[in-house]
């Protein structure tokens, strides 16, 4: 018999009892109607310690001081307005070293969920794939205010399960030692999130 | 047509080299470690105490949880193919491990077909259960911990001691020596401030995960209608391991599995919240078999009975598979703040270890873990996913062979208490029996106890203090108002 099969029948054996049917009470909060979601989005990065910014002219001033910069290939044009430094594109893929070399990385996400601070991307519109914000030092992740939800059952609802996601919230971080918490271990150190409105 | 199969228990890291008893002795003697464990468990403690506190619907996010939980177990033949399916679709290869050898033989033919001699590993449960990195090893292929506290573990050639925070019992100066001592790299001034220790580690590892050709993870959840794995962690070393490598071997036991891809809505409220006490982890990653130019091009995964098939046959002990990993039972328990991780011998220790491990061995083979508990509670009550661990304790003591002299006792007891009059005359009989010595060592040291009494009862008080009787009872002071 092969395992495949012999697994399954010991759980089958092993549910003899026939245990009952399962209704799951789904009282828990599934939409948040709360005015200040934005507000409380910033609070809950900042308390992460992420950097936040508000509008697109946040942006030059941002990248000013970043020489080599990465970004998806779609990223959007006005965003990258007046940006003098190297602009490096992942295409064709930079390769692990180069993105090691980089300065920063700017992206957009999918979601934004204000009741935990957390930032999603999908590799979806302006993403890129999952080692474009993963491996530079530092993240700049525009966030638009129409993707920000207020609870987490509402961000699930946006997502395509089959996508490759990344959930963030607040740059890299370890309890490890003492269980105090410290910024910065192997994912970016920096976090800075830029919220521009809807539209713009 | 096959016939019935019995479940079967399994092996690898899940059972007490000694009696659990004897494994504490040197830890409660430790006054370091006391002192470690103990300022890391209050921390913790009130972390999650104040994140939980700040979610209005916490009470009903735990029925969800326990319910969906329950559900799994109920439909778990059903939900396997279920995933196996989706997850074969996206381009995943699935494979299925009778029990802790089989998992690693797995692991180790595919780090071979990949051409690899070394991996990266993502902290997990389940590879540490199954002893993968010493089947590795035997197999001539090196693993690298990457997770921080996992790092200082094999550095300092010791096991975890806690289910999230291995390195729990180790304080930052001690960490700061196993680094000099055992990181070829490591800065010549390094201090022991956590910062610089995390810097140190990110040096270390970096080369490491730009490398990579193959890592190794587990995973906190797979989702039956999607084939969707969910790994949760902090530092990104996760995520370097799960995006770079070009194969990945996700090792998963078969109880992580959840019906849809919506109950994660549940579960990612529940977990963070209940193991590092924030409102969020740093970072979560999901995939779902291969996506083509991101991340692993080569997805493999690996499910794992190991013994859950036999959890999952008895009724009583069954919620024990519900656990997600998330070790608040540890941080609100008083035997182990004491104890600390190592005493409980398995890879799971705690409550949830107490009960977790001799289910997933054979009770006979983890007698004195169920006995490793005050049963106070209190890890039932902070417990997202409300899995009565006392409750299966007490069912397991049950279990467990006791000895002739305890068994005769015991029904001596029996009788005695059946009966009121008996047990007033017993009452009366303890007291007058010893009075003199209550009196006597309560004038001696203010308190009506015994440290130790002679053998064969000094079994009882090695570990503990016996009471006396009180000069009346209760029911004798209440008949005389």
């Amino acid at each position: 018999m092969s395992a495949r099969d012999e697994i399954l029948a010991r759980l089958r054996t092993a549910l003899a009892d026939g245990p009952p049917p399962v209704q799951v009470p789904r009282r828990y909060r599934r939409v948040d109607d709360r005015a200040d979601l934005v507000d409380t989005l910033i609070d809950r990065l900042e308390d992460y310690r992420a950097v936040v910014h508000r509008g697109l002219d946040a942006l030059p001033r941002l990248l000013s001081g970043v020489d080599r910069l990465a970004v998806p290939t779609d990223v959007p044009a006005d965003w990258l307005a007046g940006y003098g430094g190297q602009l490096h594109r992942d295409a064709p893929p930079l390769s692990p070293a180069a993105l090691d070399g980089m300065d920063a990385v700017l992206t957009g996400c999918a979601v934004a969920v204000a009741d935990t601070g957390t930032i999603i991307l999908d590799a979806g519109p302006s993403q890129g794939r999952r080692a474009l914000t993963l491996v530079p030092d530092r993240h700049i992740c525009v966030v638009r205010t129409e993707q920000v939800v207020g609870l987490l059952p509402e961000a699930l609802t946006r997502l395509d399960p089959r996508a490759p996601l990344t959930w963030i919230s607040g740059p890299s971080a370890t309890s490890d030692i003492e269980l105090n918490r410290v910024e910065g271990v192997h994912g970016p150190r920096r976090l800075e999130v830029v919220l521009i409105s809807s539209g713009a | 047509m096959s016939h019935p199969v019995a479940p079967a228990t399994g092996d690898g890291r899940i059972r007490t080299p000694l009696p659990f008893p004897t494994a504490a002795r040197a830890a409660v003697a430790d006054p370091q470690l006391r002192a470690n464990l103990h300022r890391a468990t209050r921390t913790i403690r009130a972390k999650r105490a104040r994140v939980v506190d700040e979610v209005p619907d916490w009470e009903a996010l735990r029925d969800a949880g326990s319910a969906i939980k329950a559900d799994v177990q109920r439909r778990l033949p059903e939900l396997l193919e279920q995933f196996e399916a989706s997850a074969t679709a996206a381009g995943a290869t699935v494979h299925w491990a009778r029990d802790a050898a089989e998992a690693c033989q797995i692991v180790v033919a595919l780090t071979r077909a990949a051409g690899a001699d070394e991996v990266v590993k993502v902290k997990s449960m389940a590879t540490q259960e199954i002893e993968l990195n010493e089947a590795l090893e035997a197999a001539g292929i090196a693993a690298y911990e990457t997770d921080l506290a996992e790092l200082i573990v094999q550095f300092g050639e010791d096991t975890p001691s806690h289910i999230l925070v291995p390195a729990i019992h180790y304080n930052r100066a001690q960490i700061r020596e196993i680094f000099q001592r055992r990181m070829s790299d490591a800065p010549a001034d390094l201090t022991d401030e956590p910062a610089a220790l995390a810097e140190a580690a990110r040096a270390h590892l970096r080369r490491r995960f730009l490398s990579a050709r193959v890592a190794v993870s587990g995973a906190n959840f797979a989702v039956a209608d999607t084939g969707t794995l969910v790994v949760v962690e902090s530092e990104g070393n996760g995520r370097m391991c799960l995006t770079l490598p070009e194969t990945l071997i996700s090792v998963v036991g078969v109880e992580k599995l959840l019906p849809t891809f919506t109950d994660l809505e549940v579960f990612l409220q529940l977990l963070p919240r209940s193991s590092t006490g924030e409102r969020m982890n740093p970072y979560t990653s999901m995939w779902t078999g291969v996506t083509p130019g991101d991340g692993p091009q080569t997805v493999h995964i690996v499910l794992v009975d190991n013994g859950r098939s036999a959890v999952l046959a008895d009724p009583v002990g069954r919620p024990a598979l519900s656990c997600i990993r998330c070790s608040a039972c540890l941080n609100a328990c008083p035997v182990y703040e004491r104890a600390g991780g190592h005493a409980y011998g398995s890879v799971y220790p705690g409550p949830i270890g107490a009960i977790l491990s001799p289910q997933l061995t054979g009770v006979a083979d983890n007698a004195s873990l169920p006995y490793a508990s005050t049963l106070c509670g209190a890890c039932y009550d902070v417990c997202p996913v409300k899995i009565n661990i006392p409750e299966i304790l007490v069912h397991l003591r049950q279990q467990a062979p006791h000895p002739p002299a305890e068994r005769a006792t015991m029904r001596l007891l029996s009788w005695v208490m059946r009966n009121p009059r008996r047990w007033a005359a017993a009452l009366r009989l303890g007291r007058v029996g010893a009075g003199p010595l209550g009196a006597y060592r309560e004038r001696r040291t203010g308190a009506r106890t015994l440290r130790r009494l002679p053998w064969p009862a000094s079994a009882w008080t090695r570990s503990r203090d016996l009471p006396l009787p009180a000069p009346q009872t209760f029911r004798e002071w209440w008949g005389k108002q």
